[in-house]
Parts: structure tokens; C-alpha cells; sequence
């Protein structure tokens, strides 16, 4: 923790409590008022699968740079519950300043960190109620970090504002109460916090991942999503549902995750430009109508974002552990594009582009995040929507069109029933060219062939994996996906010459520069968020190289910068 | 118009001769040509069985999905280009097992589809075994010992559902079963035809004959808007009536419900949708 005279250029404040007593609302309102005051700021959520009770924690980071990362120390920390210390223990640490009313403070840490006493619960009690305890303790935070009163007092009268001006006035109340605490700790205890400010935040946008991937899905042009609610994919759902009138979508809850599927490719089949989002066990039940889009060859977007399994697993928590699932779903052979963004910009740029790719190919493409992506929010550069064209392949017929006409690339071109007088007719079954079911074994082998065709088309797209280090490298990290944040902060804090890492944004097909980059590395490392190393296996199977290191977890929590550098430094 | 721009001339069809399926389909022909529809603004969405191969036998645009999926992609076809006519068709265990959830659910939307269920109380295409509208003590080569299980049925499920038009037909009768089929891709909302219909190779119990023992046509005196006598007429097994056994009061269907076509009537497909601007306030106001 800093002192009068140090420069803090990262402050992470944890807020921790039971489903329900507002430890969202805290961390929403400390983000919003921090940026607007100018500090970068990021937020990660771990919670339970309840809607009362049990323990949930916010990690708030706010910093002079960006840190869009899951670190675990803990620099201030406001327990609202019993347990929220003991659910903390292997965070807390001797530079940990919990600030807590009595009935919070767990002794068993009285000699482990820093501790003071507060009074939200009886401050707030003066000014109207237990309802302000979290306003009262946001302005303990907010008063530390000297945060411009105006500022505050404008975020409370936008927010409360159709609440009353009696609630407005209570609330810049217990914001300066909060202050009031902050001033006398600043006096008594000597912890300031010194940060210097980024004007360029002010033009940033904070986003959620969900946000981020129903933005992107907007931005591909998309005008239909059939979908079944399930955490931590729903929040795409409610995204484009509370959007659908601006937009002109079409917003559909389905009775299960095949109706979802099958709706959405009949969609696609009529014309629109189709989404559908799910975890990993609804994805289960979308298998066959992968295969379908595969059969048909019709494009299809599904945003899976996964949280630990098997079965109903941890609905909850956070996993990379669909891989498999996701390359090898559908009975058949068939191809498919897997989109793994790592961060806001990704998950909004690949969503958007995945639209583009599943019209070009006639494929399904998969968008593939997790409950840390979805549930985390920070700041980031405002999407631009310059370059993103939605690229619409549809043909008009004539009266001799064919579905499955044959040709050079596989990709035949995509009618529409009603436009031009042909006919569009599509067979689950093996086909011939005009989608009439066939049992011709010539026939067959042609459409197989088809098919995969557009495999190799599809290949000329791929995204190459981003690299970051110098060229000479010794020890190369490989990650994918959300891992991405988390492993550039470890890799600038260990800050070797030696170290380099590729993070892969699309994983299949799978970039053909993967072998070079592996073959020049002395030691290979893998990080990824599942048991077996999904990843690295199927790296392993499409290069024959076997990753040297693994550094696996799977406890439900995302990757911690601390246990990066700890498990990286093991091996380098 | 003549029946001719829904025909095809030779094509292999895969049914048994004495099959119910070609009598449905020659009623669906003629039916579509009396509505002068055009083909190519015609949508039969079927699933997999020998009642769904309808479609490919016919001239029409169509989406053979998997089995018991049928009805799913011709709500959201239906939803996003509200100007075709979307029929879905297939079998007893497409629509009743495979598709049970789907067929619930969908009648809950209101589509405006026409969905016409070739009901032959057994599994053909799979060889013999029971299908969800077998009747008890139905002996097959997996139900060796009879059927077990309470048959469904379709039409009271439909009824406490609250589906818009609900009606039986028998393929024997084609003229009938021609204008029950009219009436339903004419009606404005879902409408349901079960189609008896005999499975010559498999079902040795309910054959033409049975079916016309068992079956009586509602005459008018029947009120189809009395949802209470349509219930008692649904649970009528002893025998099965026929005709339209409810029509609910008209009802918004699907695509007035989704929103979309409030202030435009433009399907989705066809629009250019330029949504930038919008898009661009959205993402700026998140700062």
C-alpha cells in the first residue's frame, strides 16, 4: 500500500458479500464515478449460483495505465457479510486495509492485514436507513482517491433522479459521510493514495464482455437470435432483447437450447443474419443442429460462453474447458470457424466478423468466451465501426437454381425462398445439387468433398495469432482466449528478453504459422483454464508438437497474474 | 391456374403403394393451385420420415430439417419474411414425439403456419415400431406385448393450448381432407390438421377401412368456437370426429406479436438494415 510520498500506479479494492446486498451496485458505482475522474479502472466478478446468500466478491482495479487483468492482491477490502474475510483468506495479506464495520471484521485476521473499523452500518441508519451503507462506503472509497465532489455529486443526481429528490439528498449525504471517514483515515492512519490521472479515458467506453459480443453481433448485421437463458451466455440475450426495437431484431426466447438452434438456422434459410448464445451444457443440445448447418451449409453464428462442467457444473464460475466440444461437435464431417477473443475489442470485432465469415462459407462459426469475459467490465477504446461491412451473399434465383451447385471452392451460391422465382431446397439428408435427398455413393463423395472444400477456403481467413516479445525468443507461452490480459501483464512484470507469447484469437482452423513459432521456442509453455490441456493437444494433433510446459487451472476462478508469474518462473 | 405448378413428373417416390401419403399429397397440390399460390413464395418446412419427404416430391421451396425439428425453422422462417406461405408437414413421431416440446411451444406462439400431420399411429420409415399416437395393446417388434402407454393426443394438447384452428382430416377422403387444408393456409394464426392416414406395410390394425368404421364427420350443427364442446369432441375416441373441432377467437399471430413489423411491413430479409448511426450512439454512450 502506498504512503504520502509513493506513487500508486495500481490500487485493487475488493468488496465481497452475499448475493443481493449490493456488492455489484458498489463496484458499478465506484467504476462509473473513478473513470469520469480519470483512472483507468477494471472489474472482475466471482459469485455463486444463488440470488440470496453465500458469498460473492468484486475486484476493482484502478489504475494509472491499463490493467485489465485478475490479479489477487488485495489493497483495500470491504467485507459486507461474516464470511467475506474467511471466503478471501488466500488474498488477504499484511498490505491488505480492510475497512469494515465491527460486525464484519473476522479476528482471525486481526494480526494478517491492516484493519479499521467503520461505522457505515450506524452512519447510514442516521441518514435513513441500512440502504445506504454501500453509498456511505462507496464515499469512504471516492475519498481516498479525492475524487472531484462534483463529479459524484452529478453520478448521484443522474442516478437517483426518477427515485425523488429526497433520495438524491440522502445519498450526497452518505457519499459525504464517506468522505468525511475517508478524511479522518487520510489524517490518522497516513494512507493516501497518490495516482496520476489518463485523460485519454474520457473518450473510452466501459463495456461488459456480454455487451461487447451483443455490440459486435449488432454490428454483423444481426437481426435474429432464438436463445435459452443460461449463465452466464444470457446477458447476450437481454443485450439484444433490450436493443431489438432500435435495431429491427427479432428477439425470441425458445422452449430449449434445439429449438433455439433450429431456429435460428431457419432464419438464416429466410434471409436474416442469425445468433444464438449458450454455455456448454446448452451447446450439448445444439449439437446436431451443428451438424445440421454443416449438412445444409448454413451460415450460423453461436456465442458459447463456457463455465466449468461436466453436466451443471459450477453455473456460475469460469472454465476454457469446451474446447473439445466445440471442435468436434456434430456428428460428420464438416467445417467450422472457432473465434476465441481475448479481450472487449475482440469479442466485439470477432462477433461482428464472424457474421461475415459464416455468410462467406456457409458455416457454422463459433464465438467462444467464458463467465470471466462476460461477467468482467473496463475501460476501452470505443468501437469503430469504419471498417466492419456487413458482407451479404445472397443471390436472387432463377428458374434453373441449384442449392448445391458444384464448382471450384465448394461455396455455391446462397438463395432465399421468395427472391427471384427459383427454389431453395435444403435436405438434411445426403443431396444432390438441388438439395433432393440421394443415395447415389457418387453423389455422395462429391458433396463430401464439397464440404470440406470450403475448409480450404476458409483457411486463406484465418486470423494469425498475435505475437508479443523479440524475435530471438527462448521460452514461448501459448494461450488462447481470455487468458490474454492476464498473461501480458505476468510476462511485463516478469519482464525477460527470453520470454514470448502468442495469443490465438482464432483457433481453428488453425493458423499455419503455429508450427514455425513453436519449432524456433527452446521450451513451450501452454496456459490454459481446463485439466487436460485442451488446447495443447490440439496442437499437438494438427503440428506434432508436444507443449513442454502446461499451466493448467480449473478451481472455477480465472488465472491470477500472481500465480502466472509464480507457475511461469517455475520453468523459465 | 392448374395443379401443374406444384407437380412433378417422375419422380421416385420412396412410399409403399396404397400408401396415405400420396393422397394427402395429391390434396395439398390441388389445394395449393385452388389458392393460386405460386411455389415460389410457398415454405414447407418437414423433418425426417416418409411424411415429410412430402416436400421433395412436390414443386416448392423447402427446409427438410432433422426429425422432429420442423416446426422450429418455420416459425423463424415465417418470422422473418412474413409474406411466404409456410405449411409444415410430417408424421405422427416427428411432430407428436421428436418434436412433442416443439409442437407445444410453437402452437403457444400463434404462427401463421398451416401444419398438416400425417397421422398413421406408427413409425414407417424406421420399420414398425409404435409412434406416440399408437393406440394400447398395439403389438409391434419392439412393443412385443402391446403398447403400454396412453396414446397422445394431438388435438385436446392443441385445444388446452389454445391453438387458433384445429381440425382432422382422414386421406381417404381427399376432396375433405382438400378443403380442410384450404381453410387452414387461408385461416389467419396456427392451424392444425391431424391427418389419419393407414400405413399399409406396418400398421395392420388401423387401415382405410378402420379408419372409416371409426371416424364421423362434425356436421353444422357443431359450433367449432365452443372451446368446452371442442375438449369433449377431443377426448371422442369411440369414434374420432372430423372436420374443424375449434377455432379460437382470432388472435395476433407470431410476427404482429415480435415487434418488427409494427411500423414496417418490409420482411426482415429484405431490409437494408443501416443501422451505423444508431450503433455508433450506442457504443458512445457507454462512455
Amino acid at each position: 500500500m502506498s504512503n504520502s510520498s509513493s506513487i500508486a500506479k495500481d490500487v485493487s479494492i475488493v468488496v465481497c458479500g452475499e448475493a443481493g446486498q449490493g456488492v455489484d451496485t458498489i463496484a458499478e458505482v465506484l467504476t462509473t464515478i473513478l473513470k469520469k475522474a480519470h483512472y483507468n479502472i477494471f472489474v472482475a466478478k466471482e459469485f455463486m449460483s444463488r440470488i440470496r446468500g453465500g458469498t460473492n466478491s468484486c475486484t476493482i482495479r484502478v489504475s494509472s495505465e491499463k490493467v485489465n487483468a485478475n490479479i489477487n492482491k488485495i489493497d483495500f477490502l470491504i467485507p459486507l457479510s461474516k464470511e467475506a474475510m474467511s471466503h478471501l483468506s488466500k488474498r488477504i495479506s499484511s498490505d491488505t486495509v480492510v475497512f469494515s464495520d465491527k460486525e464484519f471484521i473476522d479476528e482471525n485476521y486481526r494480526n494478517k492485514c491492516k484493519i479499521i473499523e467503520t461505522s457505515f452500518a450506524s452512519i447510514a441508519k442516521e441518514i435513513g436507513g441500512s440502504i445506504y451503507v454501500n453509498t456511505v462506503a462507496s464515499g469512504l472509497i471516492l475519498g481516498l482517491f479525492d475524487v472531484d465532489e462534483d463529479i459524484v455529486k452529478t453520478y448521484i443526481e443522474k442516478s437517483f433522479f426518477n427515485k425523488g429528490l429526497e433520495v438524491v439528498k440522502s445519498n450526497n449525504n452518505a457519499i459525504k459521510r464517506g468522505y468525511d471517514l475517508a478524511k479522518s483515515i487520510i489524517d490518522k492512519e497516513n494512507i493516501v493514495i497518490k495516482m496520476d490521472k489518463d485523460k485519454t479515458v474520457a473518450n473510452e467506453i466501459i463495456v461488459t464482455g456480454a455487451e461487447a459480443v451483443g455490440m459486435g453481433a449488432i454490428a454483423g448485421g444481426c437481426n435474429f437470435i432464438s436463445a435459452y437463458p443460461m449463465s452466464p451466455a444470457t446477458g447476450v440475450l437481454v443485450f439484444l432483447a433490450q436493443n431489438k426495437e432500435d435495431f429491427g431484431i427479432i428477439v425470441e426466447q425458445a422452449e430449449d437450447e434445439i429449438a433455439a438452434i433450429n431456429m435460428a438456422l431457419g432464419a438464416w434459410y429466410a434471409g436474416a443474419r442469425a445468433i444464438t448464445t449458450t454455455s456448454g451444457g446448452g451447446f450439448a443440445l445444439m449439437c446436431e443442429g451443428v451438424s445440421l448447418a454443416g449438412m445444409i451449409e448454413s451460415p450460423m453464428v453461436i456465442h458459447v460462453a463456457q463455465r466449468p462442467g461436466p453436466a451443471t457444473g459450477l453455473p456460475t464460475r469460469t472454465e476454457q474447458g469446451d474446447l473439445n466440444l466445440i471442435l468436434y461437435s456434430g456428428h460428420g464431417d464438416f467445417p467450422r470457424a472457432i473465434y476465441t477473443p481475448g479481450d472487449m475489442q475482440e469479442a466485439f470485432y470477432l462477433t461482428a466478423h464472424a457474421f461475415n465469415i459464416a455468410d462467406n462459407y456457409q458455416i457454422p462459426a463459433f464465438v467462444l468466451t467464458d463467465q470471466y469475459l462476460m461477467d468482467s467490465f473496463y475501460n476501452t477504446e470505443e468501437f469503430d465501426l469504419e471498417d466492419i461491412k456487413i458482407e451479404r451473399n445472397i443471390v436472387e434465383t432463377t428458374s434453373d437454381y441449384k442449392r448445391y451447385e458444384l464448382n471450384d471452392t465448394g461455396i455455391s451460391p446462397r438463395g432465399i425462398p421468395g427472391h427471384g422465382v427459383g427454389l431453395v431446397q435444403l435436405d438434411s439428408d445426403e443431396h444432390d445439387e438441388t438439395g433432393h435427398i440421394t443415395e447415389s455413393m457418387e453423389v455422395r463423395s462429391q458433396m463430401v468433398q464439397k464440404r470440406l472444400n470450403k475448409l480450404e477456403e476458409l483457411k486463406n481467413a484465418t486470423i494469425p495469432p498475435e505475437f508479443y516479445g523479440s524475435e530471438d525468443y527462448k521460452t514461448l507461452i501459448v494461450g488462447w482466449g481470455t487468458t490474454k490480459n492476464i498473461i501480458l501483464e505476468a510476462i511485463k512484470q516478469i519482464n525477460n528478453p527470453d520470454l514470448a507469447y502468442i495469443h490465438y484469437s482464432q483457433i481453428y482452423p488453425l493458423h499455419e504459422f503455429t508450427s514455425d513459432y513453436l519449432v524456433q521456442a527452446q521450451n513451450t509453455i501452454v496456459v490454459e483454464g481446463n485439466v487436460t490441456a485442451q488446447f495443447a493437444r490440439f496442437i499437438r494433433q494438427e503440428t506434432g508438437i508436444e507443449i513442454d510446459t502446461k499451466i493448467l487451472k480449473h478451481d472455477g476462478i480465472a488465472f491470477s497474474v500472481e500465480e502466472l508469474i509464480e507457475n511461469i518462473e517455475k520453468v523459465i | 391456374m392448374n395443379q401443374n405448378q406444384f407437380h412433378i413428373d417422375n419422380v421416385d417416390m420412396a412410399w409403399c403403394p396404397g400408401c396415405g401419403n400420396f393422397s394427402i399429397l395429391k390434396a395439398l397440390k390441388m389445394a395449393l393451385a385452388e389458392l393460386e399460390i405460386q411455389p415460389k413464395d410457398l415454405v414447407v418446412c418437414s423433418g425426417i420420415g416418409q411424411a415429410p419427404k412430402s416436400p421433395q416430391y412436390m414443386n416448392t421451396n423447402f427446409f427438410n430439417g432433422l426429425h422432429g425439428r420442423s416446426f422450429s425453422p418455420a416459425v423463424a422462417v415465417k418470422a422473418v419474411n412474413p409474406n411466404l406461405t409456410v405449411i409444415v408437414e410430417g408424421g405422427d413421431g416427428d411432430n407428436y414425439g421428436e418434436g412433442g416440446n416443439h409442437f407445444i411451444h410453437n402452437i403457444r406462439r400463434n404462427p401463421n403456419i398451416a401444419h398438416f400431420v400425417h397421422n398413421n399411429m406408427v413409425y414407417g420409415l424406421t420399420k414398425g415400431q409404435a409412434s406416440p399416437t399408437s393406440e394400447r395393446g398395439f403389438i409391434t417388434p419392439v412393443q412385443t406385448t402391446g403398447v403400454i402407454l396412453e396414446p397422445f393426443n394431438p388435438i385436446a394438447v392443441a385445444i388446452s393450448l389454445d391453438a387458433s384452428f384445429v381440425a382432422r382430416a382422414f386421406a381417404g377422403d381427399i376432396e375433405q381432407t382438400k378443403a380442410l387444408m384450404k381453410e387452414a393456409i387461408k385461416h389467419k394464426g396456427y392451424a392444425l390438421i391431424d391427418i389419419f392416414q393407414p400405413c399399409v406395410t406396418f400398421n395392420k390394425n388401423n387401415t382405410y377401412k378402420w379408419f372409416k368404421d371409426n371416424t364421423y364427420y362434425l356436421d353444422e350443427s357443431y359450433d367449432p368456437t365452443d372451446r368446452v364442446e371442442a375438449f369433449k369432441k377431443a377426448i371422442e375416441t369411440d369414434k374420432f370426429p372430423l372436420g374443424i373441432i375449434y377455432k379460437a377467437p382470432v388472435k395476433p399471430t407470431f410476427d404482429e406479436n415480435i415487434g418488427v413489423y409494427k411500423e414496417d411491413k418490409t420482411p426482415v430479409c429484405f431490409r437494408n438494415n443501416d443501422n451505423k448511426d444508431k450503433l455508433k450512439q450506442l457504443i458512445t454512450s457507454k462512455r
